[in-house]
């Protein structure tokens, strides 16, 4: 089901059946090409099908944006162990909300997304890592997948092709941390999920310490497009170094916030405006965090102008990331929201690298007293050194992922943090908003 | 120990989704899915899923203490958790949750007397276009309002 009305400025490809009655069964999927583009797959090499992935332009999904076919071609398809397709469903960076879309009204596609990358890498087996809180949706995968194998579309022999390929899914139990490849890989073989230190990377050394394609859910999504109308045609909705569309999760304070498929390359301001129908209660735009809380913000004016794709975010020295986007007004305090995302951040450390686990912890301790009146004038300069000093310096990108909005925030918003100076009451918002454990 | 059909199901399948010899990978599935049906995960669930998997409990521990949904100790029957991250922040999650805290007379991770409502304040779900969000147990209730909330908390005093 959706949760939010479409737009008319949407362009639908991932998203072209939600709304169908039935959308999630694969009745529905297969009266709408669906497994086309596996059989068309299966009758190409396994080279045709990367190049095809590349032309197509299409860039990891799950926030790091690497380029989808490159990931699959590192994978050694003459090695004789058995190799693994892992789709990464652990949908946790706050602000984005899109991978519970995609499989809640087309699990079919996820799947069918999930073979042909079996095909390209000669993989047979693959594990939907889905997080523990989306109970909901391994009930839907499981019936999909059940579909899937009783009518021939999962198991030996597919659709008399003569490829294997069985499915399963897995339950995280609540960790953010988990989202990242290589801790996700930790957690699916049973352990603590730590981040593991590359080279080697899982497309060499992944699941079960096999080869293994690691992919977020809308990355599989988008594949059988790509097969079907082929990789240019994909390529040519976005712009030339990000092709196609995004899932997009407008969020914050705005009247009609909700996911929404639109063009890599979309207006950021025209986003906001129409697709987001503008700012609640007619207020104005103060700050927006583009791809996940990781993100750094960008200011009202640097919105102007900005388009939503990985160029122009690089360009404004933040990132596409996830694509949840965090939109916050004219009343929101930044100060508050520097805390917030770093409590966040704080609590999610998995404690293996120190300057994550301590850096994270210490900015919390110094943004949430700084919030409740109690920050002195050195402590904004301390708030960005220590931020700094995580960066680069840990496994996984967590570290960097708590020190860049952060720094974002206190350089870009310097002026508020001053306002809470000498234990001003917080100027932007009333006093009863301003508890804050 | 003795479980349901249902779940000894789900353990003799998943105990067949992992390549041989690494049935390990079972581990939080299984605790997952026995805490769903025991309440939390006991001594006596630990000694069990690793004898089943071949691993020490000092392994099951190891593990388990990492994952923010296994619970060593029973949670109430309806466990409601409310996101205050960001984009429910935005949209005054923040005040869902003091609303419950003040409401039900209980603080993060607690239960009522009675056992059958706890409350935690929960980082992301997943629910942030449709903020502020809750879920009970695992259902999601999007765009709640302090009203809703009410409404929510009162239908579980009595709900089998």
């Amino acid at each position: 089901m959706l949760y939010n009305e479409p737009s008319p400025l949407e362009t639908r490809v991932l998203s072209r059946r939600f709304g169908l009655p039935d959308s999630a069964s694969l009745g529905t999927y297969l009266a709408t090409e669906g497994y086309q583009a596996f059989l068309k797959a299966a009758r190409m090499k396994p080279d045709e099908i990367i190049e095809e992935v590349k032309a197509s332009n299409l860039r990891g999904r799950g926030g790091a944006g690497f380029p989808a076919g490159m990931k699959w071609s590192f994978v050694p398809r003459s090695s004789p162990k058995p190799k693994y397709i892992v789709v990464n469903a652990d949908e946790s960076e706050p602000g984005t909300c899109k991978d519970r879309v995609l499989i809640e009204n087309d699990p079919h596609q996820l799947i069918e997304g999930v073979l042909i990358a079996g095909l390209a890498v000669d993989a047979h087996a693959g594990y939907i890592y889905v997080r523990g809180e989306y109970r909901y949706l391994i009930e839907i995968l499981e019936k999909a997948i059940a579909e899937a194998y009783a009518g021939g579309r999962l198991g030996k022999n597919i659709q008399g092709t003569g490829f294997d390929f069985d499915l399963y899914t897995h339950t995280g139990a609540g960790a953010y941390e988990c989202g990242e490849e290589s801790a996700l890989l930790e957690s699916l073989e049973g352990k603590r999920g730590i981040p593991r230190i590359r080279p080697p990377f899982p497309a060499v050394v992944g699941a079960f310490q096999r080869p293994t394609v690691l992919n977020n859910v809308e990355t599989y999504c988008a594949v059988p497009a790509i097969i079907l109308r082929g990789g240019a045609a994909f390529a040519a909705l976005g712009v030339p170094r990000a092709g196609g569309t995004k899932m997009t999760c407008l969020t914050g304070n705005l009247n009609k916030p909700g996911v929404y498929e639109l063009r890599m390359g979309f207006p950021v301001m025209k986003m906001i405006e129409e697709v987001g129908g503008g700012i609640r209660g007619g207020r104005k735009l103060k700050a927006m965090i583009p791809g996940g809380s990781s993100c750094p913000v960008l200011t009202a004016a640097e919105c102007e102008g900005a388009t939503m794709d990985y160029d122009s975010m690089s360009a404004r020295k933040t990132m596409l990331g996830s694509g949840g986007v965090i939109v916050m007004d004219d009343q929101t305090c930044m100060v508050k929201a520097a805390a917030r995302i770093i409590r966040f951040y704080a609590h999610e450390s998995c404690g293996w690298c120190i300057p994550c686990r301590e850096g994270a912890t210490w900015l919390r301790k110094i943004l949430v007293r700084f919030h409740a009146g109690g920050g002195t004038r050195a402590d904004i300069g301390l708030i960005g050194d220590i931020a700094r000093n995580m960066l680069g310096r840990t496994f996984c990108p967590l570290g960097d992922a708590a020190a860049m909005p952060t720094i974002s925030i206190v350089e870009k918003f310097q002026e508020e943090f001053e306002d809470h100076l000498d234990g001003r009451p917080c100027p932007y918002e009333h006093a009863e908003h301003m508890v804050m454990a | 120990m003795t479980f349901s059909p249902q779940l000894e199901a789900r353990f003799s399948k998943l105990l067949n989704s992992y390549p041989p010899g690494r049935q390990r990978a079972a581990l939080i599935p299984m605790l997952m899915y026995a805490q769903d049906e025991i309440g939390s995960v006991t001594d006596e669930l630990v000694d069990e899923v690793a004898g089943r998997l071949g691993i020490t409990a000092l392994q099951v521990h190891e593990a388990l203490s990492y994952y923010s949904m296994l619970h060593r100790k029973p949670m109430g029957k309806y466990h409601v958790q409310i996101c205050t991250n960001i984009s429910c922040l935005l949209n005054d999650g923040d005040k869902l949750w003091e609303h419950a805290c003040k409401k039900l007379g209980i603080g993060h991770k607690e239960t009522t007397a009675d056992g059958r409502i706890s409350i935690e304040e929960v980082e992301c779900i997943g629910a942030c276009s449709w903020a502020p969000a809750i879920q009970v147990n695992y259902d999601f209730h999007h765009f709640v309002t302090p009203e809703r909330l009410d409404e929510i908390l009162d239908g579980l005093k009595d709900k089998p």
